[in-house]
């Protein structure tokens, strides 16, 4: 990446986190897990807006937010030359392509080399944005075949609530309200442990951070 | 501003600097003695407000030297904040989006201008008249008529509090009181300081000798102990504070009752609202305190009346 790119990156980068503060008021909750620990892991969270992963990055120690990157579908992504520069400048992305038929390598194995450089990753298990009134849509397979070759990677359920509201389907100017993004204690593959057992088990966890279960 | 108002406000100013002073001392004292290791959460939580209000005088003190501009910037920024915490607590759906678009980037905006360029006939009238009936007009056109009713009452509640009712602590320099042309900032100040000391001296005298709980559910830390000492501490410094004010000394002390009075039934109310919604805190962007309306739910209730008292007894219209 030329010089001018990464200079042109770090305001940028600060422009967007003091936006989603200012909008969100964003806390971090800490519940299960040390913000600063070492180690990479993968955050996997519930998705329900574009600016999911803004916020998760938003509230990281800034150390760790240079070494965590969002897997992003790649479609969206390379769509434009701003969201392009925003996606590979700012977060570093790590871009899947999201059809089968025009993948080049194996996102699974993609995510593996970025954790095994060192990086930490988000992803969102869902595949897609749940933009209806179910709280968490069924986990993607990705999720479990990354934890079996990665065994000990850290997976830690983060989720982000409210931002639904912020930001609803459709709509085109965020509304400001308070979010609140809460990290849970990490996750991994037992050693019997099946691909629907994990996945079921990793939805529980991620389910039972929500402040207000009733709220959805 | 005139040279004998910058004077006096430099006077209060360097006065709530000496109070901050004197508060850290015994902060610092008490933490050496009691929560050396940071243990005792009491004292670690004072300290922590100690210091908020440190930061809080700061802001404040530039707001009042920047005149009206300044202190309608700062209580548009408190709205802001407020209404922000406020509607995350409330029942609005995805089809209140452009609702609550309205009332922050509409609404919110429009009231602050209004008080910016002194027209009384319509900012004392535009969220109550003309907000209150084209509002729910915008939900209404989203087709979702489940919880109606609840959805437009909570936003509208939300508008008055956080919008309405803060938005008449920088209209206080709009008031036209004869003989006291140009010193609305120090009126202001004198709201602020009253309410404010008044919360902390019900809450220190409620540590010192409370005993008899007044709300025991809403909030358990009032105490009638508490009310009464710091009411009466905070009058009598209000009636101290009266060259500030166009009141003499025997009305500061009454319209410092009576702002001390509506503070503490408001800081009553905000906690109901709490309880209901099953929070402890509105928010936590003001360490040790909680959230914007935590900090501002006394000058929330008291400010529209001390504003209306005002200008009844003293203004000219």
């Amino acid at each position: 990446m030329s010089l001018l790119r990464q200079f042109a990156a770090r305001p940028l980068s600060w422009g967007i986190t003091a936006f989603a503060r200012l909008l969100t008021a964003v806390q971090p909750v800490w519940q299960g897990i040390d913000p600063l620990a070492g180690r990479p892991r993968v955050y996997f969270a519930n998705h329900v807006s574009h600016g999911d992963f803004v916020l998760i990055w938003a509230v990281l120690p800034p150390r760790r937010r240079e070494m965590t990157r969002p897997v992003a579908g790649a479609d969206y992504w390379r769509k434009g030359r701003l969201r392009r520069f925003v996606g590979e400048a700012v977060f570093r992305s790590l871009l899947i392509e999201r059809d089968p038929n025009g993948r080049s390598g194996d996102p699974v194995g993609q995510m593996a080399v970025a954790l095994d450089g060192g990086d930490s990753l988000i992803l969102f298990p869902e595949g897609t944005r749940n933009l209806g009134d179910e709280p968490l849509l069924d986990f993607k397979s990705g999720l479990y075949w990354l934890a079996k070759a990665r065994p000990e990677v850290d997976f830690v359920p983060v989720w982000i609530d409210n931002l639904n509201r912020v930001l609803p389907k459709g709509a085109v100017i965020p509304v400001p309200l308070m979010c609140r993004v809460t990290f849970g204690a990490p996750l991994h593959l037992g050693a019997e442990e099946g691909k629907e057992e994990f996945l079921t088990r990793a939805q529980n966890a991620l389910l039972d951070l929500r402040p207000r279960p009733e709220a959805g | 501003m005139m040279p004998d108002v910058m004077r006096d406000l430099l006077t209060v100013i360097a006065g709530i600097g000496g109070v901050l002073v004197v508060a850290s001392a015994i902060g610092f004292v008490l933490q050496r003695r009691f929560s050396p290791d940071g243990g005792n959460a009491a004292i670690e939580n004072l300290n922590d407000r100690i210091r908020a209000w440190w930061v809080m005088a700061i802001i404040l003190s530039i707001a009042f030297l920047g005149g009206q501009n300044g202190v309608i910037l700062l209580f548009a920024i408190c709205s802001f904040a407020a209404l922000r915490e406020f509607m995350t607590l409330t029942n609005a759906t995805r089809a209140d989006h452009r609702t609550l678009a309205a009332a922050f980037f509409v609404v919110l905006p429009v009231q602050y201008y209004l008080v910016w360029i002194d027209w009384y006939g319509l900012y004392s009238i535009f969220i109550p008249v003309y907000v209150f009936l084209l509002l729910p007009v915008v939900s209404a056109l989203s087709g979702v008529t489940r919880n109606f009713l609840v959805r437009v009452a909570e936003m509208q509640w939300a508008l008055m509090i956080c919008v309405f009712c803060v938005s008449h602590v920088p209209a206080l320099m709009d008031l036209n009181i004869p003989g006291y042309q140009g010193r609305g900032v120090l009126l202001l100040a004198f709201l602020v300081i009253v309410v404010q000391l008044s919360d902390v001296l019900q809450y220190v005298w409620g540590k010192l000798i409370g005993r008899r709980k007044i709300a025991p559910v809403l909030s358990p830390s009032k105490t009638v102990e508490g009310f009464v000492g710091g009411a009466l501490s905070a009058t009598l410094i209000g009636a101290g504070l009266w060259w500030m004010t166009p009141f003499g000394p025997v009305g500061a002390a009454m319209m410092s009752l009576l702002i001390t009075v509506m503070g503490f039934l408001g800081g009553l109310v905000m906690s109901a609202i709490k309880r209901d919604r099953g929070v402890k805190d509105w928010g936590h962007t003001i360490a040790g305190h909680g959230g914007f309306i935590d900090r501002l739910d006394s000058v929330i209730f008291s400010a529209p009346i001390f504003f209306h008292v005002t200008r009844y007894v003293w203004g000219v219209a």
